[in-house]
């Protein structure tokens, strides 16, 4: 079976690589390109750990055929952080105590840029609203909740 | 284990590749063709796509609705002249899944989901696809009663009348995690009213039957009367006739007949 090319802004720099018919963007990311902060948790559209902005709009990287993102710009944590700095949000995170094993918080992470991009000053329901298709098994949320807060400036609750 | 993607400009070519292959599947937003790939389904050898762009036409401005079948759930939530539909899209999936998902994939969509596809369903909805022969118009119903048959036409839009007001539409998802989770049930009730009565009524129930279904008893309850406490009573009561639920993680058969009938009467007396 042939290869099919396919290049893509990947954190804002131009990728090309070759993928095999059916290859889902998570695996495209992970394996041919060797970024690995997008984790494969349940490959079903559930658990929203592999999330990715494309375009600016957060999407599933395992639910998304690699080649439909062909000439988009796919965003990932791995360009999150500005140089030797944590980005805002992830410094929140690691404050707040929002990341237990760890497993979830790239998806955390893009999901909760994804909404600070759209609103700087979301309502706590804004949040929950945004992280609902992230599944945490450890920290039981309110944690993930009140980092997002307070990078964006909210005051969190006790 | 690689597939064949095949991707073209218009509609129609796609239709064609879709109904000349058993083994294609045709891609939208990816929540379900990618998901059964990343399963290992053998059974898809051939993924179809089209470019085109009228797949993602909205036209909202006049009294009949025509969603193409490639607008996505989060793009009926940015609209605002689609209000009615608001409730059905925000309870699907999470933001990603919103931005993913389709109106003419949710119709494929197996229980627990298919949700927006019920309340197409009580809206008498008309599904336009195209087939191998030209395209064709099909009321909602008889889609989904014969979705197994469906997989090698392509759905191009589907179209509905919007509801005369707020009230008249009414929707509920019942699921255990919120905001976001699988439907436990899923009941959307058109209620049109002229002179008082209720005239043309029409109740949809998800994951009460292997596809989506009307609840016909409901409906002859209901039908020529005022919506006061005993009709509702009436139609709460005759809600679980002709339903055929089963058992699933998120509930059991005999928990979803129990509880039908109860939000059946939450949702037409207004109760949250």
């Amino acid at each position: 079976m042939s290869k099919t090319p396919l290049q893509f802004r990947h954190n804002g720099r131009d990728v090309a690589i070759f993928v095999d018919g059916g290859t889902n963007l998570l695996v495209a990311l992970r394996e041919l390109i060797g970024d690995m902060t997008p984790k494969f948790g349940c490959g079903q559209g559930g658990c929203g750990t592999c999330s990715v902005m494309i375009d600016g709009e957060i999407h599933l990287s395992c639910l998304t055929l690699a080649e439909t993102v062909a000439g988009r710009s796919v965003e990932t944590l791995d360009g999150m952080k500005q140089g030797p700095n944590l980005h805002p949000l992830q410094r929140a995170f690691a404050d707040n105590f929002a990341a237990q094993c760890g497993y979830c918080t790239p998806g955390m992470l893009m999901a909760a840029k994804a909404l600070l991009d759209r609103n700087p000053s979301p309502s706590r329901a804004d949040i929950v609203e945004a992280i609902s298709g992230n599944i945490c098994r450890c920290t039981g949320y309110e944690s993930i909740i009140n980092a997002i807060l307070a990078a964006s400036g909210g005051r969190a609750s006790a | 284990m690689p597939v064949t993607v095949k991707t073209f400009a218009s509609s129609n070519e796609a239709a064609a590749a879709l109904s000349s292959d058993r083994t294609a599947r045709y891609l939208g937003g990816g929540t379900l063709v990618m998901r059964a790939l990343n399963e290992g389904d053998v059974s898809i050898s051939t993924v179809v796509r089209a470019s085109d762009q009228a797949l993602a036409r909205i036209d909202a401005s006049g009294p009949r609705v025509t969603l193409g079948a490639g607008v996505t759930f989060a793009r009926i939530l940015s609209e605002r002249e689609l209000a009615f539909l608001h409730a059905p899209a925000r309870s699907i999936g999470g933001p990603a899944v919103r931005n993913m998902g389709t109106v003419g994939g949710n119709l494929f969509a197996p229980n627990p989901y298919g949700d927006f596809a019920v309340a197409l369903l009580a809206l008498d909805a008309t599904v336009a696809v195209q087939g191998g022969f030209g395209s064709r118009d099909i009321a909602i119903e008889e889609f989904l009663q014969s979705r197994e048959r469906q997989s090698g036409t392509l759905v191009l839009s589907v179209s509905c009348t919007r509801p005369a007001s707020a009230d008249a539409f009414r929707y509920r998802k019942v699921a255990r995690i919120k905001p976001k989770g699988g439907s436990v049930i899923t009941l959307a009730a058109h209620l049109p009213i002229s002179g008082g009565r209720i005239a043309g009524a029409r109740i949809a129930l998800g994951s009460m039957a292997p596809t989506q279904i009307r609840a016909k008893a409901a409906e002859r309850a209901l039908e020529g009367r005022a919506l006061d406490a005993a009709t509702i009573a009436a139609a709460a009561s005759a809600v679980t006739e002709g339903t055929s639920p089963s058992d699933n993680a998120l509930g059991s058969a005999w928990y979803r007949r129990e509880i039908v009938g109860v939000h059946l009467r939450r949702l037409l007396s207004g109760q949250e």
